[in-house]
């Protein structure tokens, strides 16, 4: 080969400033003018620590690419060849080496040359090229070192920059990260920092002679801070610190923000930046206590105005709270009632809200232009539902704020219509009570005049009454003075006071003397009968043995049984009660019956039967005749006054004709009564019932 | 006080003179002294002179009238024991009850036959003359 080829590459290889381009250049080189058909170039990295494929000539891209050799497999042919610094011939990659292996260059014999210096040193790297069964040529070891020398040489120039480059780029870095207040630290796995900025530096770094209290601040935040990045684990999300500030001694807070970082290849570390949310956090605490409060404050107001509006619910009457415009802010449900339109009603209720609404605010309105805190006034509204009237009378009073001004007003309003109705009741009842009291007085005086009358008709009741028992009196009086006169007389001259007389005058004289006692009986019975009538028949009830009033009877009519032959009889029920009478009336008529039964009975019998009927209360005296009995049609007659059934009989035998009258009489006197059975020829029975108690007892 | 063994005196007070007549001349004639007064006055002045056995005084008297005189004649110590027989046309109870109030020992009613109030008078100057030997 010709020196003018080597010059050739030299020039090439001077003049190109980039390594790979330089491998590229010597590969093209070593095929044309070294005659190699296959070439590839390996170079170390010093990052990874491998050897990896950079450039080929009669290879696959994709081979050569992929090539890469750990440069720590140091039992690797290739990696010893690197180490050994010769050229090894391979005569393949197979089965006759102790550990196969595989290039891109295949299963061909190969030289593997190392380029340049050292390991790890600049421009270390091996070339294989493809050889067949020649020896390797000078022209390809020549190249081979020209090529590592100029690698090698480019590589330091490039360290150099890059030097220079990494110096200048941390100082930025430094100034970038200094530059941020908060806290930012590097650290490898086992925690310890390796880089930290002022801010954190401050805060976990001191110089020996500082006090004991920063020192000891110091220490506590770095045991903190470690203690953060083994507690956080995995993930970058955000942590709380409270770190103590050494200088000021207060306590700080930060949030930690994480992220991981390849230190290296298979070496990780944690950069770690602590903003300070101290102020922050105080901000957002104070915010918080304020929000709280507010909350608090709210819910206090809405308690007090829950409890207002319970307040005012419970309050029957209607009540508003109006602002300064008069509009209505507030209103318990029975306002509701008069001044809201329900949902879903519309037309009259509608129109009546809206009367309502006008009058009402009319008359707040009055309150805020007045003086006056109060305003009291009758309002005329409408019943939104019937429309009926309802009068209220309203109570509106201004709220003053602290400053006095008017901030609302509340209204009371009060029903009226109960009022109202109460006050016409009342009319109507005071009118009906003074139509009440009118009739009463009318009523009054009609009775007064009415007791006037009374009270004068029973004085000349009493009057008449007494002037007819006067009259009775003096009748009686007048007649038994004449009476007693022609009695006397006759009596005298039949004594023979004025001397003898003849049978005929004595005769006659007899006449007289017994028609003058027929006047007097007569006028005895009238006087009795009168008598009972007006009532001046005076009763003395005691109690009676009907047996032996009979006996008494019986005895006072003997001269007469005696002078007749009659067989008179008596016929007494054992056991009789007492009864309570007058003994003296009884006695009368008694007497009455049984002189009319033995004037009436010419011959035969007369029998008294006594007996009584507990159960009807009634005791019972029957006379019975054998005379001559009443026809049917007088005996309802026979016991009004002069009537006798057979007059001239009766007169024969002295009757007044007022008898049985004047019994019949006192049987009522007596509540008692006379009954009478008769047959005309064949007899009577007479029977006086009386009660076994008289009616007042 | 009339002698004793002398007839009985009785005092016949009537206004009706026909009344006075009857009863003082059946007296008389039946054998009692008899003094008569025509009213009430009369009665009590005859009475207080005459101290009679027994009295018959009718009731209806002009002036003082028989209850009035017969209440005088019970007050009066002199007359006081001397019984009054009152006669009266009066039938009414009320007039006898009265007449019982005044003292009067009898009531009898006119009319009455002299028969009658002469044993009246009998019964009366017995019942007196027993009484003034239970009081001697």
């Amino acid at each position: 080969m010709g020196s003018k080829a080597k010059l050739g590459l030299v020039e090439a290889l001077l003049a190109e400033q980039e390594a790979r381009s330089c491998a590229v250049l010597t590969l093209r080189w070593l095929a044309r003018d070294a005659g190699i058909e296959r070439a590839m170039c390996a170079m170390v990295d010093g990052e990874s620590g491998r050897l990896e494929g950079w450039t080929g000539m009669g290879l696959s891209l994709a081979a050569v690419e992929s090539f890469s050799l750990d440069l720590a497999d140091r039992t690797h042919p290739l990696i010893i060849a690197l180490d050994g610094g010769e050229p090894i011939a391979f005569r393949d990659s197979g089965q006759s080496l102790p550990r196969p292996f595989e290039t891109p260059l295949g299963n061909s014999p190969f030289y593997a040359i190392p380029l340049a210096g050292a390991r790890n040193a600049p421009g270390s790297g091996l070339l294989l090229v493809s050889s067949g069964e020649s020896p390797l040529l000078e022209d390809v070891l020549w190249a081979a070192e020209l090529l590592g020398t100029r690698l090698a040489a480019l590589q330091y120039h490039r360290a150099q920059i890059d030097d220079r480059r990494h110096k200048r780029e941390r100082t930025w870095l430094l100034s970038i990260i200094n530059a941020v207040t908060d806290p930012i630290l590097l650290t490898d796995v086992d925690g310890r920092i390796l880089i930290a900025n002022a801010g954190a530096e401050r805060l976990l770094t001191t110089e020996e002679d500082r006090s004991e209290g920063r020192r000891r601040a110091v220490a506590l935040n770095n045991m903190l801070f470690s203690a953060t990045l083994f507690n956080s684990g995995a993930g970058n999300k955000s942590q709380e610190l409270v770190l103590v500030d050494p200088s000021e001694g207060q306590e700080l807070l930060f949030e930690v923000l994480r992220a991981p970082v390849r230190l290296r290849p298979g070496e990780s570390g944690l950069v770690s930046v602590l903003r300070n949310v101290t102020d922050l956090r105080r901000a957002s605490e104070e915010i918080e206590e304020n929000y709280r409060r507010l909350r608090a404050a709210e819910a206090a107001t809405r308690a007090e105005r829950d409890r207002l509006d319970l307040i005012l619910n419970s309050v029957f009457d209607p009540v508003l709270v109006t602002d300064p415009e008069g509009k209505i802010m507030r209103m318990n449900p029975p306002a509701e009632r008069m001044f809201t339109v329900p949902a879903g009603r519309g037309g009259e209720v509608e129109r009546r809200v809206r009367v309502n609404d006008a009058v009402f605010t009319s008359f707040v309105s009055n309150l805020y232009a007045g003086q006056s805190q109060l305003w009291r006034g009758e309002l005329n509204l409408l019943d939104p539902e019937t429309g009926a009237p309802a009068p209220f009378e309203a109570f509106s009073g201004k709220v003053l704020s602290k400053q006095g001004e008017q901030t609302a007003a509340v209204t009371i309003l009060h029903d009226l219509t109960e009022a109202l109705e109460k006050a016409q009741l009342y009319e109507q009842v005071k009118h009906h009570s003074e139509e009440l009291k009118e009739r009463v007085r009318e009523a009054t005086a009609e009775l007064a005049e009415q007791n006037e009358l009374l009270r004068r008709q029973a004085f000349q009741l009493e009057q008449a009454s007494a002037m007819k028992s006067q009259f009775l009196a003096n009748v009686s009086h007048e007649l038994r003075t004449p009476l007693n006169a022609i009695m006397g007389y006759t009596h005298l001259l039949l004594e023979g006071v004025s001397g003898e007389m003849s049978r005929a005058q004595r005769d006659k004289l007899a006449r007289v003397d017994a028609n003058a006692r027929h006047l007097l009986a007569v006028i005895n019975d009238l006087l009795d009968i009168a008598r009972i009538e007006s009532g001046k028949m005076p009763l003395q009830v005691d109690r009676v043995r009907l047996p032996e009033l009979i006996d008494e009877v019986m005895s006072e009519v003997e001269p007469v049984i005696a002078g007749t032959r009659l067989e008179v009889s008596r016929i007494l029920s054992p056991e009789l009660p007492e009864i309570e009478t007058d003994r003296q009336k009884v006695k009368q008529i008694v007497l009455n019956l049984l002189s009319n039964a033995l004037k009436f009975t010419p011959d035969g019998s007369v029998t008294i039967r006594l007996d009584h009927d507990c159960d009807a209360g009634e005791i019972w005296i029957a006379v019975s005749d054998s005379g001559i009995g009443i026809a049917e049609e007088n005996q309802k007659t026979i016991f009004e006054a002069f009537e006798q059934a057979n007059s001239s009989y009766a007169r024969r035998q002295g009757g007044t004709g007022l008898g049985l009258s004047i019994c019949r009489r006192l049987a009522d006197l007596l509540d008692g009564r006379i009954t009478l059975v008769s047959k005309l020829g064949e007899g009577s029975t007479f029977t006086l019932f009386l009660p076994c108690k008289p009616r007042s007892a | 006080m009339s002698e004793a063994n002398a007839a009985p005196l009785v005092l016949v007070v009537d206004d009706v003179d026909h009344g006075r007549e009857i009863f003082a001349e059946y007296l008389e004639f039946r054998g009692f002294r008899v003094a008569t007064a025509a009213d009430g006055l009369e009665a009590l002045e005859k009475a207080f002179e005459l101290r009679p056995d027994v009295i018959l005084m009718d009731l209806s008297l002009p002036g003082i009238d028989g209850w009035e005189a017969t209440r005088r004649l019970k007050q009066d110590e002199r007359t006081r024991g001397i019984p009054v027989i009152a006669l009266t046309a009066h039938a009414l109870a009320s007039a006898h009850e009265k007449a019982r109030e005044v003292g009067c020992s009898a009531v009898v009613t006119k009319p009455c036959l002299p028969k009658e109030l002469e044993q009246e008078v009998r019964r009366q100057l017995a019942g007196a003359s027993e009484e003034n030997q239970a009081k001697p």
